[in-house]
């Protein structure tokens, strides 16, 4: 490693095309390909076999009627009018939604409250790692603890609210209160983690911009208003991002819990599909349920980007 | 109100007047607040299981354990005879979970270190090596970031169970083997920032790319690849859906899943509380301790996006 690099002072080369002409190896052109190829070989064999594959062996069952048994029999689009006419369907998308909103603003609301609590009086890593705690447990482990503590007969919570003078709260066993409680479940898992994303965006905006809007005379809410949030956007965007597709997904925490119930309040598309392919073994059903929520995502996904700009800062 | 820090202090200006101690009372005590939500359940689920059934459903306001009890981690690890686990609230179904431990351990470490390696591989030539066609297949590799894991997991559990892999170790980890997209992406951000002289030396000394990438880069890289192991091998531990589907057996069956089934089990009516707490502290323990030990480097990798 001590022979003598030809590589010109750093300096110099930094816009230099030196990276256009590497000693090719013969295979002008294509440069590294047959290299690349062998590193790469792993990993893509990973995406063909696992994500590839399965996509659109997923797009065609969704078309077929199949129970494992047998062969899937080609049924044209008739998964998806079942699926238009599915109650319980709709049921599944609006319970979901319904999650998936309460998980957005409060999580949201809380993880900016948060980071800005952090960024102004404690920054030190310990804090952060409390707060990031139940971030690192399972959704299950994160859904029994609460089933225990939540618990409508002894329960610590139900008891604190009942020294409060309030009536026992049945948050697994109401059908109103058993998504809320669920989304509380989440936000309480997820709530420090999204913190300290935005801290890190709140880390990540210039002294000089604060100051220069002191020196206008700003106010504080002015100040967090017309300038900390905006310039959070690209960070807000991404955590936004983040908790739609996580929470549209939502299962562990059901079906270690309240499995769909009571009645049908829990029963989010996951845990829907699952049991669809799963307990009834109607694999074509659910793939055309899993193709829906596929969609779903995506749009969202690409709203949220096209749309707020997620991937553009107005730092630079 | 000074419009310059002084040199000494390394935090950022605070982004409002400097506030009234008041204000910054009230600041504390809300993020203690939320520190204290944010623990506090775990104290309670110790308690719970170092209680026994029968005092916590006395004493259900108890700070302390209700008495102090053993019988829930005996139950919990299959010490304890059906007939002394029924008395004492439990379902007397049989459970292991040194079991599931060990297959929750083999399941998250083989993965980890398998996808860890495939997809540092994979960033050398996304990042180091150049070629045509580069940008294109990194950005497919990215989109596979977007399809939601329950739309692959269907087919994919049909090829597991084809090649008759339900119920076994190969069967859990083989979709996770060869690559996660964010491992790839994760390590070729850092690879990109790394610098070339080290490297483009070798090359001159005719050294081979897998030279480089095994004697340069992975040295160079210990940290990242430490903490992307450290994320990976949580994120496998906790992970329910994939193991649920293929990892029913008895042999198989993983913590999280095991959790689940423990809780099934668990009479109606009268839940085995205690059991149920002390079987979720087993489980939660291992990424406690790796918490407790390596808690900065996770809390620091928190933030990390490719945009910086």
């Amino acid at each position: 490693m001590t022979t003598l690099t030809k590589q010109p002072d750093p300096g110099l080369s930094a816009k230099a095309p030196r990276k256009r002409e590497k000693p090719s190896d013969g295979v002008r052109g294509f440069g590294d390909l047959k290299v690349a190829l062998f590193f790469i070989a792993p990993a893509m064999i990973g995406l063909i076999l696992f994500y590839l594959v399965p996509t659109i062996r997923g797009i065609y069952l969704s078309f077929t009627e199949y129970s494992i048994l047998g062969d899937p029999e080609w049924i044209g689009t008739r998964n998806y009018e079942r699926i238009a006419k599915d109650p319980l369907f709709w049921n599944a998308l609006s319970v979901t939604a319904e999650y998936v909103v309460i998980n957005i603003v409060l999580q949201t609301a809380l993880a900016l409250g948060l980071a800005i609590l952090m960024h102004r009086v404690a920054k030190s890593t310990i804090i952060r790692g409390a707060l990031l705690m139940p971030y690192l447990m399972a959704n299950v482990i994160a859904a029994l603890l609460w089933f225990w503590m939540l618990d409508y007969q002894i329960g610590i919570i139900n008891q604190i609210i009942e020294w409060t003078g309030l009536p026992r709260v049945a948050f697994f066993g109401s059908e109103q209160w058993a998504i809320p409680t669920q989304a509380l479940i989440n936000t309480w898992r997820h709530m420090g983690y999204t913190a300290l994303l935005i801290f890190a965006g709140l880390q990540a905006i210039p002294n000089s911009v604060y100051e220069a809007a002191s020196i206008d005379g700003s106010k504080a809410l002015t100040t967090f208003w017309r300038i900390t949030l905006p310039l959070l956007r690209p960070v807000l965007v991404l955590v936004l991002v983040v908790t739609v597709i996580g929470s549209f997904q939502v299962f562990d925490s059901v079906a270690v819990t309240t499995a769909g119930g009571p009645v049908n309040a829990t029963r989010v598309l996951q845990f829907y599909i699952y049991q669809r392919a799963f307990n009834e073994q109607d694999f074509g059903y659910g793939s055309a349920l899993a193709v829906i929520l596929f969609l779903i995502l995506a749009i969202v996904a690409f709203i949220q980007m096209k749309f707020l700009r997620g991937n553009q800062s107005d730092l630079d | 109100m000074t419009t310059f820090t002084s040199p000494t202090n390394t935090g950022r200006r605070r982004p409002f007047s400097r506030p009234f101690n008041w204000r910054r009372a009230i600041a504390l005590a809300l993020l203690t607040l939320a520190i204290a939500v944010s623990i506090l359940p775990f104290y309670w689920v110790l308690r719970t299981a170092l209680s026994s059934n029968g005092s916590l459903a006395a004493n259900s306001a108890n700070l302390l354990p209700a008495d102090f009890n053993l019988g829930a981690f005996k139950r919990v690890f299959g010490l304890q005879t059906a007939a002394e686990a029924i008395a004492e609230g439990g379902s007397g179904a049989s459970i292991n979970f040194w079991q599931y431990l060990w297959n929750s351990l083999l399941f998250a470490g083989i993965t980890t270190a398998s996808a860890v390696f495939f997809s540092s591989m994979a960033a050398y030539a996304f990042s180091r090596l150049r070629w045509k066609g580069r940008d294109a297949v990194f950005s497919l590799f990215l989109a596979t970031m977007l399809v939601p894991p329950i739309f692959t997991a269907l087919p994919n559990f049909l090829l597991v169970k084809n090649l008759g892999l339900l119920n076994s170790m190969l069967g859990l980890v083989l979709p996770y083997l060869f690559m996660t997209p964010f491992a790839i992406f994760f390590m070729r951000q850092f690879f990109l920032n790394m610098s070339r002289e080290v490297e483009e030396a070798a090359m001159l000394d005719g050294a081979e790319h897998w030279r480089i990438f095994f004697q340069i880069i992975m040295p160079n890289a210990a940290a990242p690849i430490a903490t992307l192991a450290l994320l990976t091998f949580m994120g496998q531990w906790n992970e329910y859906f994939w193991p649920l589907l293929v990892g029913t057996s008895e042999e198989s069956r993983v913590l999280t899943v095991g959790l689940g089934v423990f809780k099934s089990q668990s009479p109606q009516g009268a839940p085995d509380w205690s059991g149920l707490m002390a079987a979720t502290l087993v489980s939660a323990t291992p990424v406690l301790i790796l918490f407790a030990i390596f808690g900065k480097r996770i809390v620091n990798s928190i933030g990390f996006n490719g945009t910086k």
